[in-house]
């Protein structure tokens, strides 16, 4: 078998492994779902076609880039990193799979979220623009699975990666136009937040929701999110370690 | 006979972390289709030896092969033909032990039939439920599993019956000979001796990272002085004669000798003549734990 089916079969082993935990998979469906009911209950009627754009955002961050970082630093704790050193397998073919499998959740939690928001609140899917919505899609994807596994070289061990995930990616989350509309945050926190990938992802999803066909093609912030996501693989093929610092 | 033909040949292998010196200069030669044991203490050095024969590790100096290939260059023509179980493994727990054993029997180009690695791990019964589900013995099984899949022709064991029940010890063992009827070239470490003993052709004891001895079982017992222990007891007061080289140990007494016969024959007549009853006489050869702890203890005093 070459490198690329070896991937596509890793990507089968992980979702067969991961369905058979029901309620993680459960739980992993239903997350975006209870943050989009709650803000846009708190946020009130008119808040949907914000929210629906910003939690399909936020599912793709959820499932590439806290998934990858925390799950991948689980299974190097365990020694199925180690293992899988030892054989034969293209180690690129087995992180390929995990993205791959990251990416296939990333993508039904998007129709989920958008569904939901059809049906619910009546925010209309932008097909006019579907292409340039999927392209986002898998730039952010791809970027965010990148710097997901380059963090992994940054968290020592499993116990620590809760923790260092939270802190790097919720409060980046508050200040990028994801979880709050930041139209009336302080100049320096706009600035801070344009320097991060999230930002640029949520103002593309949101512009291509908004207007439509009449929405700009979102080449600045496909730029800086592909500009992050190759950091992401400079910092993973710089730190990525197949053993856990202990 | 040259370096390639060996399934491993190790020379003068070195390997510092910082100040500290865990391998200071080991030689190794290990034959194709015999089982080996890097036996020592914990900390001696044996999991750094074999992960560098892994190739999850890295030497600072030394000469490699493994099968004619340098496993520091991490080459998948290397990985194909090895078979590596770990002191601490995982595998995906929520597959069950056909699918984790199938999926790693296809990174490799001629497995071996995955229902008969299953049967030689003695999983046949477990096949079908989830790795989640079974023993921390079961587990290790499915560690030995997923090592012979790709049917490797050596395969490296680092203290594959740790944590092991008696009776669950003697099954890994009976597997071990199993494989090695396959024709496989077993790399064992372990710090049991009676394991040693028991399923290695040839060992080397290793302790403060050096190897302090190494040959077969019978070699390493003959090589100290003294390989046969005659332990015997004798009424208050008796003392036996002193040609016969006895000396007191606890409440017993003890003879250390290369000439067993001649001791118990002095030994015996010496009773016989005075009348003396000897109580729970004991003739040992010294074994292989004997010759471990001394040459341990050794390495340890010229510290």
């Amino acid at each position: 078998m070459n490198g690329l089916a070896l991937a596509l079969r890793q990507i089968r082993y992980e979702n067969r492994a991961f369905w058979r935990n029901p309620p993680a998979a459960f739980f992993t469906f239903a997350f975006p779902l209870i943050f989009m009911v709650i803000f846009n209950v708190l946020f009130g009627e008119g808040a949907s076609a914000f929210f629906t754009p910003a939690i399909i955002v936020f599912s793709v961050i959820t499932a590439t880039y806290t998934n990858l970082a925390m799950t991948v630093t689980i299974a190097r704790d365990e020694g199925i990193l180690k293992r899988i050193r030892g054989t034969p397998l293209p180690p690129w073919a087995y992180l390929a799979g995990r993205i791959g499998h990251a990416i296939v959740i990333g993508f039904l939690l998007v129709v989920i979220v958008a569904g939901f928001g059809a049906i619910a609140y009546g925010v209309e899917i932008p097909w006019a623009v579907m292409p340039t919505v999927l392209l986002v899609l898998v730039v952010g994807s791809a970027s965010f699975s990148a710097i997901g596994l380059a963090v992994t070289g940054l968290i020592p061990n499993s116990d620590a990666a809760p923790a260092v995930v939270n802190a790097t990616i919720l409060p980046v989350l508050f200040i990028s136009n994801v979880f709050i509309p930041i139209e009336n945050a302080p100049a320096w926190v706009d600035a801070v937040s344009h320097i991060l990938p999230v930002r640029h992802f949520a103002d593309a999803m949101l512009g291509l929701y908004a207007a439509g066909s009449a929405a700009d093609f979102p080449w600045q912030e496909l730029g800086v999110m592909a500009g992050w996501g190759l950091i992401g693989v400079i910092g993973a093929l710089r730190f990525f370690s197949w053993e856990p610092r202990r | 006979m040259t370096l390639a033909d060996a399934a491993i040949d190790l020379r003068g292998l070195r390997k510092t972390y910082g100040s500290l010196e865990a391998v200071r200069g080991i030689d190794l030669r290990v034959e194709r289709g015999e089982v080996f044991a890097l036996l020592g203490p914990n900390g001696a050095g044996k999991t750094t030896t074999v992960e560098i024969l892994e190739g999850h590790r890295t030497r600072t100096a030394g000469e490699i092969s493994v099968l004619g290939h340098d496993p520091g260059r991490n080459e998948p023509a290397l990985k194909r033909r090895v078979g590596i179980v770990l002191q601490q493994t995982g595998v995906d727990l929520y597959l069950t032990v056909r699918e984790v054993v199938e999926m790693i029997a296809g990174y490799y180009p001629a497995p071996r039939d995955v229902d008969e690695v299953i049967g030689l791990a003695g999983l046949t019964e477990q096949r079908d439920q989830r790795v989640k589900k079974l023993s921390g013995g079961q587990r290790r099984r499915v560690d030995l599993a997923v090592a012979l899949a790709g049917d490797p022709e050596l395969l490296f064991l680092d203290e594959p019956t740790t944590g092991f029940d008696p009776s669950a010890r003697r099954q890994a063992w009976e597997t071990v000979r199993g494989l090695t009827a396959l024709g496989k070239t077993i790399f064992l470490t372990t710090h049991f001796m009676d394991e040693a003993q028991a399923l290695a052709d040839r060992l080397a004891i290793i302790a403060d990272g050096q190897i302090v001895a190494s040959g077969t079982a019978d070699e390493l017992i003959g090589a100290t002085s003294a390989a046969t222990r005659i332990r015997f007891r004798l009424p208050d007061g008796a003392i036996p004669p002193d040609a016969a080289g006895a000396r007191v140990a606890g409440s017993a007494w003890e003879i250390e000798t290369d000439a067993p016969t001649r001791a118990l024959n002095l030994l015996t007549g010496w009773a016989l003549e005075t009348e003396t009853p000897i109580g729970d006489l004991e003739v040992n050869r010294r074994s292989l734990e004997d010759v471990y702890l001394q040459l341990t203890a050794d390495a340890e005093a010229t510290e």
